[in-house]
Formats: C-alpha cells, structure tokens, sequence
C-alpha cells in the first residue's frame, strides 16, 4: 500500500535531494529496503554492515517510535507517513 | 566539499556563546535553521535545546529524536530548513572529537564553541565526509544584520 517516507535534510543528498518519496510496502521494513533499493547511497546512512538500521537511526510510523511498535515488523497503512529522524550527539575529547 | 561558506550573523553567533556561556560548565547545544546553496548556506535562526546527557553533560551533548522533529518541525515552520546544530566544548579546543565524528552526519554543518573558564573563545564549524572518515572545516562569514523573525 502507498506510504510516504520523509527524509531527514542530512539525507536528501543521497535521496535525489527529496524531501519525501512515496512508494508500496506493507512493513517499516518493506518500505526502508524499497528506499535503499531506489536510492543505493542511502544505504550505509541508514544500515550497519550486519544489515541493522543503525543504532544513530531513529524510525517514526506517524507519531510512534518503531522501537515502541514492532520494531521493523511494524506494519503501515495507507496513507501512513514513515519519518528517518537522526540521533543527534556529540561532546568534548576530554575524559571528565 | 572543502571551500564551503558557512554565514552567520554576528547577532545569532553572540546567542550560540552566550547560550555555551549560560551552560558552562556543561554543553549547550542547538539547532541551526536557515538555507543551503551550492557553495554557502547561511544560518537564519537558532533553536537552542536542553542536553538531554544528564549522566555526563560536562563533556557530551545528546538531543532526543523529539528534539530533532521539534527542529525539522519549527524549520519547516518557517520555511527554512535544518542546516546543522552547534554545541559547545567546555574548556576544550573548537574541534570535532572523535566521539563527535562517530556520532555525527553528513551534509549537516556543526558549529562548534569553545568555552574556556567561561569565556566563549574560538569558534568553528565543520562537516562530515560522506565515507564518514573525517571533517571538512567550514568557513564561519560573520555577517551583520536584522533577525529572521
């Protein structure tokens, strides 16, 4: 079923500079392999080399975290709007 | 993309020290709204952000996934777009760590203060190569001028 991805400003760049793209999937893991299949440079932003999405990658069905649903398994609907949201952090070199 | 042009008002550039300074001894940290063009994109708002690393803040920073939607959400908002997040580095230099790096993004710019006994001193910005190995410096051009908003 149609479901839009949203895709973070850092990854437009390796998303034919889209803000969004629509395709057909049933799972948040249907729609991301279907994403990276269109957009291979996608790929290592979004998946360690295990194929795990990366630990700094955060999935939203709508306004649920995925971690909280069933995790990749989680199923979507029409109309359901996936979002990639970034893990954001940082710090000093200094051990305190 | 080595020669990029990151533009800043001095005004917004005075709010990324003194929110360091408010913080000091631990990290602030914010996100950088605005525009992104070819060679330079310019910074047009700030959204300054609590540090969510509670156990650590003195020498790491660290949003939630909320924080980051508030920030695509109040760019959009105002039909900019997030270009980057700045952060401090408490009486340490104005580099990316390598902790920094393991955590960071391509594309993104990341403005970094360094606050040192308090005092907002050398400031700088950079960007992550897209293989993830390491940083391009980005050029800061302190600009003069009236807020976005």
């Amino acid at each position: 079923m149609p479901v839009k991805v949203i895709i973070p400003t850092a990854l437009r760049p390796y998303a034919g500079k889209q803000e969004s793209v629509e395709l057909q999937a049933a799972t948040v893991q249907e729609a991301l392999s279907s994403l990276t299949s269109q957009f291979a440079e996608l790929k290592k932003h979004l998946f360690a080399d295990d194929g795990r999405l990366r630990s700094f990658v955060n999935v939203y069905v709508n306004d649920e975290d995925i971690r909280y649903l069933q995790k990749d398994q989680t199923r979507v609907r029409e109309g359901d709007i996936i979002s990639i949201v970034p893990s954001i952090a940082g710090g000093t070199r200094n051990k305190i | 993309m080595s020669g990029a042009v990151l533009k800043i008002r001095e005004e917004l550039l005075q709010r990324i020290h003194a929110h360091g300074v408010q913080t000091y001894p631990h990290e602030c940290c914010g996100a950088l709204l605005g525009h992104d063009g070819d060679r330079e994109r310019e910074v047009l708002d700030l959204l300054p952000l609590a540090n969510r690393r509670g156990d650590s803040p003195r020498n790491r920073f660290e949003l939630t996934p909320g924080d980051v939607r508030l920030a695509e959400k109040t760019a959009r908002e105002q039909s900019l777009e997030l270009i980057g997040w700045y952060h401090s580095h408490p009486n340490a230099p104005a580099r990316p760590s390598e902790f920094d790096r393991e955590h960071a993004w391509p594309w993104y710019s990341y403005i970094i203060v360094s606050v040192q006994k308090g005092e907002p001193r050398d400031t700088t910005s950079w960007r992550l190569y897209d293989d993830r190995s390491g940083y391009d410096p980005e050029a800061i051009e302190a600009v003069l001028g009236a807020s976005h908003c």
